[in-house]
């Protein structure tokens, strides 16, 4: 399969007066052509940092991508130029956020919002643009949308906006489309219409995804693939079967405990007792230790090797090294 | 539209009026009058000149002819100054007033603008620090003082410009420079904070990730919402300028209308007073009038035509 992401070993850290925070700290993954990768994890956690990271939208100062690769097709985006980032955002890479209230600026029409992406990059008549706005619109499913293109964000009720701001996002059709909590704003009803939305996108448009959430309810629905995030490490990647059904890292299963399941029905939830590290000084080994009810002397010390259970599967976790699962096997008899 | 416009030019009026019945009763009730003097005059010229401008009549005499006097925009003949008009007072003198006003505005307004907007987009660098010190000192230096120092300096010390009157582009530099520092600083300070507020959007964002250059974001997206506070102090900003006119064009000896403003109250010049009174609040409420157009066109959430709404 065609990689068209890969992300190698990449750290973003914020200077702040209390000190300097390590939001991301190592993180490698990829993601494969027309595919949905779900990055999930407690919010902090640095999923926003990630891909504002892939989008170089990362606000310097405070912030820096410190160490690194992230590669784009051909190109390493780390080392392009402002200028050369701009050709690509919109245009190749795309992004979506949270809030839809709050995306669209109050004081343009949802037309003028529309086109000037599409005007920005390609050579193309006003005439031109509001047609493939309107297509755009009728794409996203707004009804009207002639007339829907001359009104303000405001006429709009938070899932018409979350639409446009797809609508918007897809306009100049990008390869890759990065959507942060794109629903986590939105009723329950409006959330499942535009996760649909997604998918109908994807079938017709071949994006590739990368959706962040913190709601494993969304991953369920959507993704193929599955990163979990915690405290600025992708802990555990893995298919969406191998993370729902083989997960091996104990945060990624007391994630999974903690929300409602339809194929589990009567277990208890159990929500993950304790918080997260401080970013300001995390620590050296697994920085899941001070929660995790397995932990051992080795993970407060050193940060576990990574283990490949398959090609697709790769927990960061000591309990798959062979001697703890001696250690597990004895304390069970 | 129409419909707003019409309320709002009634309500104009309204205040108009409270300002004319107030400034008649504050009229009559300072003492002295326009024919009070150190010289005895003659006890029937005296009452031959009160029957001329009306003075001998009882106080609502008067009142409904300044009323007819402001409607038909016909205030008569000045009392202190044989042979002129207050119309002519006025057409000699508001031209020049509303030059000195407008020159002030545009050149507040755009380096206010500009200074707040270079000083967010260089938060806490050297303009930003430079801006800030700037703003600070033109608030804090009122326009008479400024006014005096330029032209000690400018004028007396160096001799680079000329001191005073209004006869020349080189003229206007000194007193427009006094009069507009201080609302360019209000407009700076302003513009800077909402600017630095507005950047932090999510739609700065939006459009950032669209891969809009960075001047297409600040003139597009972020100067609009950044400049609705601004228009909102416009009208406070305005009168400032408008009460400024009267303490400039006094110290540049500029021949404006503020001069005979402030004359006609200390010589109890009655028609001269109304009619600049009334000339002067007219302008300033139209010019409200004009703000809220303005903001109402910055801003589609605000309908004019509707109360309230969402
Ligand atoms: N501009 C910033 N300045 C300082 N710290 C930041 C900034 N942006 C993010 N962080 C820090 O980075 C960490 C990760 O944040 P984020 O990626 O937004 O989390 P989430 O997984 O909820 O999206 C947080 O601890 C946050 O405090
Ligand atoms: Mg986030």
């Amino acid at each position: 399969m065609e990689k068209i992401l890969e992300v190698k070993d990449l750290h973003v850290t914020f200077r702040t007066y209390g000190g300097t925070v390590k939001a991301v700290r190592g993180v490698d993954f990829h993601l494969n052509k027309g595919e949905t990768l779900a990055i999930v994890g407690e919010s902090g956690c640095g999923k926003s940092v990630t891909s504002n990271a892939i989008m170089r939208l990362i606000p310097n100062p405070p912030g820096k991508i410190s160490n690194g690769s992230i590669r784009f097709k051909e190109k390493e985006i780390t080392r392009l130029s402002e200028k050369q980032m701009r050709s690509i955002r919109g245009v190749d890479i795309s992004m979506i956020f949270q809030d839809p209230m709050t995306a669209l600026n109050p004081t343009l029409t949802i037309g003028t919002q529309l086109v000037e992406g599409l005007q920005q990059h390609r050579k193309i008549s006003p005439t031109e643009a509001k047609a493939k706005a309107l297509d755009m619109l009728e794409l996203v499913g707004i009804p009207n949308a002639t007339e829907r293109l001359k009104q303000y964000p405001h006429q709009f009720s938070g899932g018409m906006r979350q639409r446009i701001v797809i609508a918007m996002a897809l306009i100049c059709d990008p390869e890759l489309l990065i959507a942060d909590e794109p629903t986590t704003a939105l009723d329950v009803t409006i959330q499942a219409q535009i996760l649909e939305l997604f998918e109908r996108i994807q079938e017709s448009t071949g994006v590739s995804i990368i959706l962040i959430t913190h709601d494993l309810g969304v991953v369920a629905k959507i993704a193929d693939r599955v990163a979990v995030m915690y405290a600025g490490k992708i802990i555990e990647v893995g298919t969406k079967r191998e993370i729902f059904y083989e997960s091996q890292h104990p945060y990624t299963k007391g994630l999974l405990n903690s929300v409602p399941r339809l194929d589990l029905q009567g277990e208890k939830l159990t929500p993950i007792d304790g918080t997260p590290p401080d970013l300001f000084s995390p620590p050296e080994g697994c920085p899941f230790t001070a929660r995790c009810p397995f932990a051992m002397e080795v993970c407060d010390n050193v940060y576990p090797v990574t283990t490949a259970r398959s090609d697709s599967h790769k927990v960061d976790c000591w309990l798959q090294d062979e001697r703890a699962k001696q250690l597990l096997a004895t304390a069970e008899k | 539209m129409l419909k707003y416009i019409a309320k709002r030019l009634l309500i104009m009026a309204v205040t108009l009026w409270v300002i004319v019945t107030l400034t008649f009763i504050l009229m009559i009730s300072i003492p002295g009058s326009p024919l009070n003097s150190e010289r005895n005059t003659n006890e029937v010229v005296q009452a031959n000149l009160e029957a001329h401008y009306n003075l001998d009549e009882p106080y609502y005499v008067q009142y409904m002819l300044y009323i007819k006097s402001i409607v038909t925009f016909d205030f008569g003949p000045s009392i202190k100054q044989p042979n002129q008009t207050v119309n002519d007072l006025l057409g000699r003198g508001f031209p020049i007033s509303f030059e000195l006003g407008i020159i002030t505005i545009i050149v507040a307004l755009i380096s206010g603008i500009t200074l707040g907007i270079l000083a967010a987009l260089r938060h806490n660098g050297i303009i930003d620090y430079l801006a800030i010190s700037l703003a600070v000192l033109g608030i804090s230096i009122p326009n008479f003082v400024l006014a005096t120092l330029l032209i000690q300096k400018l004028a007396v010390d160096w001799n680079i410009l000329p001191p005073a009157t209004w006869s020349s582009p080189a003229h206007m530099v000194l007193p427009v420079i006094a009069l507009a520092t201080g609302p360019m600083a209000i407009i700076a300070r302003l513009t800077r904070s909402t600017m630095l507020e507005v950047l932090t959007q999510d739609y700065i964002k939006m459009a950032r990730a669209k891969g809009l250059s960075p001047w297409k974001i600040v003139l597009k997206h972020a100067l609009r919402n950044a400049l609705m506070p601004v228009v909102t102090i416009m009208g406070t900003l305005l009168a400032g300028i408008l009460t400024g006119t009267f303490v400039i064009e006094k110290i540049f000896a500029i021949p404006g209308m503020g001069r005979y403003f402030v004359e006609s109250i200390n010589q109890r010049d009655y028609p001269v007073i109304m009619g600049t009174t009334v000339f002067y609040s007219a302008f300033l409420i139209f010019m409200l009038f004009l703000v809220d157009i303005v903001y109402g066109i910055l801003d589609p959430r605000i309908k004019l035509h509707k109360k309230g709404g969402a």
